[in-house]
């Protein structure tokens, strides 16, 4: 259900609403996530850590967000 | 305890380190044993995967909220790929956390074996190496492959011991001398370690250094288990140096034949 305060995007392979409007810093804000620990790849580009203020969020954007884990 | 007799630094590329010892951080039952059972390694270097953040849990999930980077180097990998393009991919999303251009560059050809696609290795190795990561590849225990990935320019190569996670040991001996002997890039065994005699023997066959993970996490005290392995490493590679006598297949005796009573 998306209404007009919200868009459609795919965050790591699953659809979600999420609030129109954000920036990639503010998504972050919004998912409690620390943008230094989070790599963001959008629409297959990563994007850098200097750029996450001022990228908008756009409907059907397509993000991954990882960051290390454990791991040999 | 380090060896007390001459031993070159262990350098790789620009770094030099006083552990032989690389540990993974996976498996672990909790970030507490983790932390200790690598503190108890001496390990300076550890390696950590890169993975979609799980949005439904809470953000203390991420390796870097217990391990300290100032503290470790960190080698993140390349774990789970299949072909060179994700692990190139992989590459690029780790080295923009920007904590690190170091890469353990894994790429697994069979899911039943584990065995890596040294093929697929060898091309994505090129690529990531034109773009400044300092690779350590891992690799089968094949000759041609390693030189091939000198050639490449990893900083590191890296055949396995036996397959990832199967705790065998060093299934051939000769081919990881091979291999060492000639490679001028550090050689450092990767996968296969079972216990402290196995990195030891590992240690044995002359290599730089000798990384593990499950052998240490999946023991039934992980902190004791990366301890050993400390002792292990450093018992290989003083037995290394101290160069072993020749085994034969016949008795000699150790005492005098000579003095014998009548």
């Amino acid at each position: 259900m998306t209404d007009s305060g919200t868009i459609n995007v795919s965050l790591n392979g699953k659809e979600r609403d999420i609030p129109s409007g954000l920036t990639v810093s503010k998504l972050l804000e919004h998912l409690d996530l620390n943008p230094g620990l989070v790599v963001v790849e959008l629409n297959r580009e990563i994007l850098d850590r200097g750029r996450y203020g001022e990228v908008p969020v756009r409907g059907g954007d397509n993000l991954e967000l990882v960051h290390f884990v454990g791991g040999g | 305890m380090t060896p007390d007799v001459t031993d070159t630094p262990f350098r790789i590329d620009d770094r030099e380190f006083s552990s032989r010892l690389i540990v993974g951080t996976g498996k672990y039952k909790d970030n507490a044993t983790m932390i200790a059972a690598i503190r108890a390694t001496g390990a300076e270097m550890v390696t950590v995967a890169v993975r979609r953040v799980d949005l439904d849990r809470t953000k203390e999930e991420g390796i870097l909220y217990h391990l300290d980077p100032d503290e470790f180097l960190l080698l993140p990998n390349t774990a789970g790929c299949y072909t060179a393009e994700d692990a190139i991919r992989y590459a690029r999303l780790a080295r923009a956390a920007g904590f690190t251009e170091w890469l353990k560059l894994e790429i697994i050809g069979d899911e039943k074996t584990l065995l890596p696609d040294t093929h697929a290795t060898i091309e994505a190795a090129k690529v990531l190496v034109e773009e400044g990561f300092k690779v350590m590849a891992y690799t089968n225990d094949d000759l041609i492959a390693a030189l091939r990935l000198e050639d490449a320019g990893c900083v590191a190569v890296m055949p396995l011991a036996s397959p990832i996670g199967s705790g065998l040991g060093v299934v051939n001996p000769f081919y990881i001398r091979e291999i060492k002997s000639r490679l001028q890039v550090p050689i450092i065994v990767d996968a296969g370690v079972g216990t402290a005699s196995d990195a030891c023997i590992t240690m044995e066959q002359g290599v730089d250094g000798v990384l593990m993970n499950t052998a240490i996490a999946v023991a039934e005290d992980p902190v004791a288990m990366g301890r050993a392995m400390r002792l292990g490493i450093q018992a290989g590679r003083l037995a290394y140096l101290a160069g072993r006598m020749p085994s034969r297949e016949i008795a000699v005796p150790s005492s005098p034949s000579q003095g014998m009573l009548d």
